[in-house]
């Protein structure tokens, strides 16, 4: 990423320029609604309503949020670090893969509160793992990150078909899917766990996960700019030459910082897997991978902004699926074409509006600082 | 052997047809990437090109505007990657992942919008598509065994995209190695600094190396939709753009490399529907998917350096700025 003109106040930098780089996305995203014959306003209007506007939809709505959240984060460490983590989609699909293994192969001989922390290493190491191999490779062998992740996306799904299809698939039935875990391999869901202190929400996939997801933010603020590590991870970042003069080993940062990356990742698959479906299926991941790139972008690779951008994100997801339901001629990739406008304006022309704006706030202040003078006249 | 022979050239053929759109989106990103542009947006661009290429002849009913139509939906996705990766300097993997996921959700939504078949375009008529070309003598050489039958199933008897896709490998060999844009684009890839400094523009090379990468992706997905289908289905491209990127660096961003990777990954695949469900001698049943997965997995060997070494132009992924 190229660095922003210096001479802008940090408030126009973080604060203005990304607001300003959604709105051109979402300008963009109305004049396609426009261009299918819909009312953008009107579109807007449902999909909010669809998101925010009763329970059934924020729970649904806070459950993409979980999964945004992870991916979010596992692509902002990455940039951190310097590196472009774009198998996010492998990372989850193996994490899940984990999860899966681990609850299948215990869920009849441990409880719950023992499924649950080992549901989670199962999810980041598998996870973690799966984004060892292409860190090694880059930091070994040289070879590019952006490609070896991408390939291993296409290797994560061939090995998770064989593995339903031809391993886990329970016998004498035809759809690839494991049998159904145990009860105690269940995460609960908030609607119980909301009945058990008397409160009755409608039901919906949104679990216990999404607590994690929020642990998790907290971890990668404290890991990034409150330890040693972090430390060195942002200097591997910024100028690898400088931080091996300062004592950073950058072949193991970039292998520590995908292996966390993917562990994130990987926890898709702890919310999907253990939190939703309760057994190993495909597709499960249905490119949440991919729209962490687009979270991370639009939050900066701050985990508050990740938050945000996630939550902005379950909205389109959630609101998304309303509005395909309600308006014939909308279809839910409409949400799969936002995305891509967001990471466009928000990520490739992330600077495009910057010499605009530098030059209204350059007006600005002389025309402030010539009514000052006036002032004193 | 009459048989087994007839089953060579029929796989021969297949692999032709899958190899086609490799070929042309591997060219294409060899000229992006000699001249420093990362593209990932292959698929991308591919996958608009057969949108638009569909819907225009759905429409006109001429295969010809169609391409056309095809090759400027592709142009202009190229050009949106210029303008933000060398206009801008913005990442260029950002840039080219952000064109691969708006595409695949705007073919779908333009695709409902405009044709309500779920993202399908309706069914073409022979006359709106690319279809096949005997060539001349095939039908009168046929008879003649092994090179009459080489002749007239293998050579002759596919569309001209194919025949194009083919030639578009001698051609890109000779416009990179042999002219001075060619030289000036590699310069450019290696080292920005030296050809700026020679007085040519930098940007002005790399836009016309972005341009003639949509030309030809605009092709392939033109092959796609209309040639070797007869309509635009929803995600089409299915991953080939990324093979093609894999084939590129198998082939160490070389033309005639590229190409034997393109012919070998469309081999593999065009062995993969064939073997489905039949035991082989000594290893037994071998799942489809891995063959299907084998090219990503042979570009990440050969990435790692175990077996020789892809090196990538140097400046790739870099933007140029001129004035520090």
């Amino acid at each position: 990423m190229s660095a922003p003109p210096a001479e802008l106040p940090r408030w126009i930098d973080i604060g203005l320029i990304p607001v300003i780089n959604i709105c051109l996305a979402l300008l963009v995203s109305g004049l396609i609604i426009v261009a299918i014959g819909e009312n953008p306003f009107a579109a807007m209007a449902i999909m909010i309503r669809g998101a925010l506007g009763y329970g059934e939809g924020i729970g649904y709505t806070l459950y993409y949020t979980t999964n945004f959240i992870f991916t979010g984060l596992a692509v902002a460490i990455a940039f951190h670090a310097g590196l472009f983590n774009i198998g996010g989609e492998g990372q989850a699909y193996i994490g899940g893969l984990g999860v899966g293994l681990a609850i299948l192969a215990f869920d009849s001989s441990l409880p719950f509160f023992l499924l649950l922390p080992l549901g989670i290493l199962a999810a980041a190491a598998f996870g973690a793992a799966w984004a060892a191999i292409p860190a090694w490779l880059q930091a070994y062998r040289g070879s590019h990150i952006v490609i070896t992740t991408i390939m291993f996306n296409f290797i994560a799904y061939a090995v998770m078909v064989y593995l339903m299809v031809n391993v886990l698939i329970k016998p004498g039935q035809m759809s690839p899917e494991s049998r159904e875990f145990a009860d105690a391999g269940h995460l609960p869901f908030i609607h119980e766990m909301l009945a058990g202190i008397g409160i009755t929400v409608t039901p919906t996939p949104l679990n216990l996960s999404i607590v994690w997801a929020l642990v998790c933010c907290v971890g990668v603020w404290a890991y990034i700019w409150r330890t040693r590590w972090g430390y060195e991870l942002r200097a591997v970042g910024h100028n690898e030459a400088a931080a091996v003069y300062a004592g950073a080993r950058p072949r193991h940062i970039v292998v520590a910082a995908m292996c966390i990356s993917g562990a994130l990742a990987g926890f898709v698959g702890f919310n999907e897997i253990m939190g939703v479906h309760h057994r190993l299926l495909l597709n499960f991941p249905a490119g949440y991978g991919f729209t962490g790139i687009a979270v991370s972008l639009m939050g900066r690779n701050h985990p508050v902004g990740v938050v945000l951008a996630s939550v902005l994100f379950g909205v389109l997801y959630q609101g998304g699926a309303e509005l395909a339901f309600e308006v014939p001629t909308i279809t839910r990739e409409l949400v799969v074409t936002i995305q891509g406008l967001v990471i466009l304006f928000s990520g490739a022309l992330a600077y495009m509006s910057t010499p605009w704006v530098t030059r209204a706030w350059r007006a600005l202040l002389g025309w402030r600082a010539g009514a000052a003078v006036a002032e004193e006249a | 052997m009459e048989e087994a022979f007839v089953f060579v050239v029929l796989t021969m053929n297949a692999t032709i047809r899958v190899a086609t759109p490799l070929i042309l989106c591997a060219m294409a990103g060899m000229f992006s990437e000699r001249s420093g542009v990362i593209d990932i947006s292959l698929e991308g661009k591919m996958l608009g090109a057969a949108f638009i290429a569909a819907s225009v002849a759905a429409v006109t009913g001429s295969p010809w505007l169609a391409l056309t139509a095809g090759i400027a939906a592709a142009t202009c996705l190229a050009l949106l990657h210029g303008f933000a990766c060398i206009t801008h300097h913005g990442n260029q993997v950002v840039s080219g992942v952000a064109i691969n996921i708006l595409v695949s959700g705007l073919t779908v939504v333009l695709g409902i919008a405009w044709f309500h078949r779920g993202g399908q375009t309706p069914s073409l008529e022979a006359t709106a598509r690319f279809m096949p070309i005997s060539l001349p003598l095939s039908e009168y050489l046929a008879d003649v065994p092994v090179l009459g039958t080489v002749y007239s199933r293998l050579v002759s008897g596919h569309n001209l995209l194919v025949y194009v896709a083919f030639l578009a490998v001698p051609l890109a060999w000779w416009v990179l190695f042999r002219t001075r844009f060619g030289l000036r684009l590699r310069a450019v890839g290696e080292n920005p600094k030296a050809v700026d400094t020679a007085g040519i523009s930098v940007t002005w090379l790399r836009y016309r190396a972005v341009l003639i990468c949509g030309l030809l992706t605009g092709i392939a997905g033109t092959y796609l939709s209309i040639a070797n289908n007869a309509a635009f289905v929803r995600d089409m491209t299915a991953g080939q753009g990324y093979i093609a990127l894999a084939a590129l660096i198998f082939g160490k961003w070389r033309p005639w490399t590229a190409f034997g990777a393109c012919l070998l990954f469309g081999f593999l695949n065009a062995v993969a529907i064939r073997l489905q469900g039949v035991p082989l001698p000594a290893i037994g049943e071998v799942p489809v998917v891995f063959i299907e997965a084998l090219p990503y997995l042979l570009t990440v060997v050969l990435l790692a350096g175990f077996v020789g070494k892809a090196v990538a132009p140097k400046a790739i992924g870099e933007p140029y700025v001129k004035e520090r």
